[in-house]
């Protein structure tokens, strides 16, 4: 695959292609004054980048931006290698078939078994009614699941409905979904902000074991300044429409951090 | 608004506010058209007078109803009914696909989704009793022309409130399925049809009730079921007879509507 920064690794050396780069990105929602502008920044691959701002600073925005979910208003993005403007249905389809998103809300189909839900993750590659419910899914795809589960320690749970779950547990199995794919980025949007401290600590920490494991580079947002130095390598600011801090956690003290937040 | 001494000589507002003259002509003008209206419907108060010695006429006429008939009756209302469950299930069935191209955002463009909906628009505005009669000169007197009918109909109630059902479904897990790279319809099929079931259950409950009163009276042209047996006895003055059949319609369709009330409390207040 073209994305595949290893073929060419021998012959020159190694230019290693950010994940994700960003370029003068802004975005407004009609005619209201953009939410943002003049971001950029780069993601490298394994890496684990915090995005912290206030409520209503736009990160949830500039996420689904990063994804192609929504499109920007002015500046360019670099997905995995691929530039998003301008891409086709399909070939934004193979580009987030590499991707995954865990949000605040679990965001299970709440009818389903959880067997179900993790199947669903794997849509990106397969297609078709095989995988649309457990009881119609190739062996294979069941198995996988079922091993995603194990990770989550939610194997036991596979035949349960999604919606008779604890919030704790839902995230979990959310997790497995975005990980059955063995993605190559992840976008967790406060994935605890719906979990009580504790519940929200375990997720954390199962989370960051996995994708680090893995080596799945992350871009995580929360509420939790603790949980963005503990996890984070890297932490983004945003604050007042810009992009107001670009530094890795090792040089990052407290003062830095609440600037962001005036 | 700055001045707080103002505050405290605010009067208190009148009981009834006065309408602005716009507001008067309009009230006017719709008092106009009701009575207009009423002139056009013919409103006799002479005939109204005679109404009920008329109706009381009827009544000792038709009283008791007749039940010698009965067993050819129950066997026309058994047709009726699987006139309106054979409508309804076919009905119902079309409707999911074409709902899942009448639904924005979902599989389709923007065109495809108003082209639908102008469709449905138009096969609800188009009454029961007119389909049958489309489908009697298509198909020939009888309950398959009656079905017919249904079919249309509940396609016309259930494509348009499935597609609303559908928009209406929490987004978020579409969302996560379109970040992993899902197609639209796998998304579609996966999580939006999943979310809506207990909506459609609901919705295709209405539909069965809509079809068992609609196929009632579909035999008044013909198309099958009891209401032939309706339209018969009053032009012979059977008055009995036709007693009966109005007893029956309105004992059945009660009942459609009593279990449509339990089988929904049933199916989705239970799980939600
Ligand atoms: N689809 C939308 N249409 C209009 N405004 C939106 C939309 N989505 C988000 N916004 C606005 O953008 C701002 C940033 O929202 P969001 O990205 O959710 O912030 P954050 O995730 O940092 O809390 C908010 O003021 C919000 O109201
Ligand atoms: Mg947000």
């Amino acid at each position: 695959m073209a994305l595949d920064s290893k073929a060419g690794a021998r012959a020159a050396p190694v230019i290693t292609m950010p994940d994700l780069k960003v370029e003068g990105l802004a975005k407004a929602f009609g005619a209201a004054p953009a939410i943002f502008s003049d971001v950029s920044f780069t993601v490298s691959r394994g890496e684990a980048v915090a995005l912290v701002g206030s409520n209503g600073a736009g990160k949830s925005t500039l996420l689904r931006c990063a994804l192609g979910l929504i499109a920007p208003s002015a500046g360019r993005i670099e997905l995995l290698g691929a530039e998003l403007t301008g891409l086709g249905g399909r070939d934004m389809r193979a580009l987030r078939a590499q991707t995954g998103l865990v949000a605040q809300k679990h965001n299970l189909v709440p009818r389903l078994s959880v067997l179900s839900n993790v199947i669903h993750g794997l849509l990106g590659q397969q297609s078709g009614p095989r995988y649309w419910h457990q009881a119609l899914a190739p062996r294979a795809a069941r198995e996988k699941a079922m091993a995603a589960l194990e990770k989550v320690s939610m194997a036991d749970f596979a035949q349960r409905r999604a919606d008779r779950l604890s919030g704790g547990q839902s995230q979990r199995v959310a997790i497995a979904r975005a990980l059955v794919a063995s993605p190559r980025l992840l976008i967790a949007d406060e994935p605890t902000a719906s979990l009580d401290p504790a519940a929200g600590e375990e997720v954390m920490a199962l989370f960051f074991s996995l994708v680090r494991r893995e080596n799945v580079t992350v871009i995580f947002t929360s509420h939790n300044m603790t949980h963005a130095l503990e996890y984070g390598d890297r932490i983004l600011g945003l604050g007042r429409g810009r992009l107001q801090l670009d530094a890795p956690v090792a040089d990052l003290c407290a003062a830095e951090l609440r600037k962001i937040y005036d | 608004m700055t001045d707080p001494g103002n505050t405290a000589a605010r009067a208190t507002p009148a009981r009834i506010e006065r309408p602005s003259a716009l507001a008067f002509l309009g009230y006017g003008a719709a008092l106009l058209v009701i009575l207009w209206s009423f002139r056009g419907a013919g409103w006799s108060g002479e005939r109204l007078m005679h109404a009920p010695p008329a109706l009381a006429d009827f009544m000792t006429r038709s009283w008791p109803p007749a039940t010698d008939a009965l067993g050819r009756l129950g066997l026309k209302m058994i047709e009726t009914l699987q006139i309106a469950v054979a409508g309804a299930a076919l009905g119902v069935v079309l409707s999911l696909p074409i709902a899942l191209l009448a639904a924005r955002g979902l599989i389709a463009g923007r065109a495809v989704n108003t082209a639908v909906r102008v469709m449905l628009g138009v096969m609800r505005a188009v009454p029961d009793i007119a389909w049958a009669l489309v489908f009697v000169v298509a198909v020939g007197l009888g309950p398959f022309a009656g079905m017919l009918a249904i079919v249309v109909d509940t396609i016309g109630f259930c494509g348009r409130f499935f597609a609303d059902d559908m928009e209406a479904a929490d987004k978020g897990p579409a969302e996560a399925l379109t970040a992993t790279g899902a197609r639209r319809l796998d998304i579609a099929a996966s999580a939006t049809i999943p979310a809506s079931i207990p909506a459609f259950i609901s919705t295709s409950l209405y539909a069965l009730e809509k079809a068992v009163r609609s196929s009632t009276i579909l035999g008044l042209v013909g198309a099958g079921g009891i209401g032939i047996e309706l339209k018969v006895a009053f032009d012979l003055f059977d008055y009995p007879t036709a007693m009966t059949v109005i007893g029956m319609i309105a004992v059945v369709v009660i009942v459609v509507e009593q279990l449509g009330i339990y089988a929904r409390k049933k199916i989705i207040g239970v799980e939600r």
